[in-house]
């Protein structure tokens, strides 16, 4: 699969389509149950959301963009649904709100959400959206309204920009050994 | 004097070496146990060698427990739980082999491994149920669980606490089970989203230790992060022969900030059903559909406890499965199921024409031992109904307590266990 490229070299504003979501939509309808001892991930991300639209997973293009309602990801922990998401290649979830454990998820694995209270009320499916995940600023190409999601907590914001949380766990646990080379004897 | 903290806030700040904490407030805590379980485990392993680190940061304070697709289900399940195996041979970590356990939520209580006061995290989502011993308890995913056993810190963002204070003795017939589905009824399965979920009152100081955990256990089926009900007479009772290093009871301070505070009187509340295909859609069971039913399951973290097996014994005594419907039941631990034989309550369920399996989650994610097919419906006491849940994306799961389970197994119906024993 080949990835389209930013806008431009510079900025982190990418288009693509939008498929629209209702509200509370769980992982089991992202990723059902039966498909949790996948582990390619091309094979994960053929069940992306088959539960709430069986067609999505092949229709989808690398690129394209999530719009959901309130609470998108409730339910079980599982990992693999939200990494079903980004297997796929979708550039980003957009929903009003979105699960605890599901927003974590996302920024542990480095799958970009944004929250923002009107896109889903207002876009539709198919519209070309361009986003700018520095700035979170959303525009609808196919309507022109322009909408601004919610800016993240610098704790988060600085996981996100170190890689998520592998590379943090990294740096802590060096962090300590020199702690530890420093203490005298 | 500065403003009091609840108990949440407590944990957290004691676990951070903080004197105080704030809702919103990012803080790496300490983890006094970390939780997984074979669904994951091998996607965990990975992550943690990602890290590039050898050993896990304490072997007594890691759990792995292999509960979800156990007895292994398949040749992929065995490849995991071989890994897991080798993995805590090798890193560290302790493991609940088959046979040995059960299903985590219910074996870690019993183990005496997760202790009132204490900081746990699970990689499943239910872990919040250990919040009924008065613990701060909360799920992470995957990679965030490899980060955690490297580190033995987590970091968390402070919840607000939402307080649920309730009055007054239910029907006799309802139980934990009948608590959270009549409060996600009243509050949406998004209606505690981020937030710590506070149980106290009268009627929560006369539940017994299973309903606390049934409460509990349901709490991130409204979204919350944790849930918490101090520790008391009750929990000291249960710790009694259980807990192994001295625990400590953290209570919220009278002037502690709630976001929010629910006030109910439950007095003579019912049994409560969750139709399809969302938590939230609850009604008493008096007003329930009479729908005809294929298959009923009791067991999962949610509803697998002595009282739970019980309850449905109770009904079953004497009476015979439906001709038209399959019951399965499954006790939630070994501990359970040996104390269950004792009280005679397996033979009532094996006299009645029941299934009765070996501890496992199978049925309650659509893993194995009791999956749904396409049009059937399923009457079950787990905690989720959404489509596809057990099985079939057009299978359909009603939520109830295990004596109206037990009751609609009997009848063949969905209906309440007064209309069976009468």
């Amino acid at each position: 699969m080949s990835e389209a490229e930013p806008t431009s070299a510079q900025s982190m504003v990418y288009r693509g389509r939008a498929w629209v979501f209702d509200d509370n939509i769980d992982t089991d309808r992202i990723l059902p149950g039966a498909w949790l001892h996948l582990t390619e991930p091309a094979d994960i991300a053929s069940h992306c959301l088959e539960g709430a639209d069986p067609t999505f997973a092949r229709s989808a293009q690398p690129g394209d963009f999530i719009v959901a309602g309130s609470n998108f990801g409730c339910g079980s922990s599982r990992e693999p649904a939200t990494f079903s998401i980004k297997a796929l290649g979708i550039r980003a979830v957009i929903a009003d709100s979105f699960a605890r454990i599901f927003l974590r998820n996302a920024i542990t694995i480095g799958l970009p959400v944004l929250v923002c209270a009107t896109a889903r009320e207002e876009v539709s499916l198919g519209d070309e959206l361009e986003v700018d995940l520095g700035t979170g600023t959303i525009k609808n190409l196919t309507t022109g309204v322009v909408h601004q999601s919610q800016e993240f907590p610098e704790f988060l914001r600085s996981m996100i920009a170190e890689g998520g949380i592998i590379p943090y766990a990294r740096r802590r646990l060096a962090e300590r050994a020199s702690l530890q080379e420093q203490k005298p004897l | 004097m500065s403003q009091g903290m609840t108990a949440t806030e407590k944990i957290l700040a004691e676990h951070s070496g903080l004197s105080r904490v704030t809702p919103g407030q990012f803080v790496n805590a300490k983890v006094d146990m970390a939780l997984a379980n074979d669904a994951t485990a091998g996607k965990i392993i990975a992550r943690f060698r990602e890290i590039e680190v050898e050993r896990v940061f304490d072997p007594e304070k890691v759990v792995f427990v292999l509960d979800h697709y156990t007895p292994s289900n398949n040749i992929a399940s065995a490849t995991v739980c071989q890994e897991t195996r080798e993995f805590t041979q090798t890193a560290g970590g302790q493991l609940i082999e088959v046979g040995k356990g059960g299903i985590e939520h219910c074996v870690l209580p019993e183990r005496g491994l997760v202790l009132p006061g204490d900081l746990l995290v699970g990689q499943d989502s239910h872990t919040c149920q250990h919040g009924a011993l008065g613990a701060f308890a909360t799920a992470i995913g995957v990679t965030d669980m490899a980060a955690t056993l490297a580190l033995g810190e987590v970091w968390l963002m402070v919840p607000t606490t939402l307080k649920f204070q309730l009055v007054g003795q239910t029907d006799d017939w309802a139980s934990g089970k009948d608590l959270a589905l009549f409060i996600i009824s009243q509050i949406g399965v998004d209606g505690a989203l981020y937030r710590a979920m506070e149980f106290s009152g009268e009627t929560i100081e006369n539940l017994r230790m299973d309903g606390r955990f049934t409460l509990c256990n349901m709490a991130v089926d409204c979204g919350a992060k944790n849930a918490f009900i101090a520790a008391d007479g009750v929990t000291d009772e249960y710790e009694k022969g259980r807990a192994k290093r001295p625990y400590t009871k953290v209570n919220s301070d009278p002037d502690a900030q709630y976001e929010k505070v629910y006030e109910w009187d439950v007095s003579g509340l019912r049994p409560q059903v969750a139709r399809p295909h969302i938590p939230s859609n609850v009604v008493s069971i008096d007003e329930a559909e009479r729908v005809p039913v294929n298959q009923v399951f009791i067991g999962s973290c949610t509803n697998g406890g002595l009282d739970d097996m019980k309850a449905a014994a109770e009904v079953f005594a004497g009476r015979q499965v439906h001709a038209g419907v399959r019951a399965i039941v499954i006790p939630g631990s070994q501990e359970v199921y040996l104390e269950s034989l004792r009280q005679g309550y397996i033979e009532s369920f094996i006299e009645a024409g029941a299934a009765v399996s070996t501890p496992t989650c199978g049925p309650c994610f659509g893993g194995h031992m009791g999956i749904v097919a396409e049009g059937e419906v399923c009457v079950s006491t787990t905690n989720r109904n959404f489509p596809g849940r057990m099985g079939h994306s057009k299978s359909s799961i009603y939520l109830v307590n295990p004596a109206v389970a037990a009751a609609t197994a009997v009848a063949g119906y969905l209906t309440s266990p007064e209309e069976v024993l009468a």
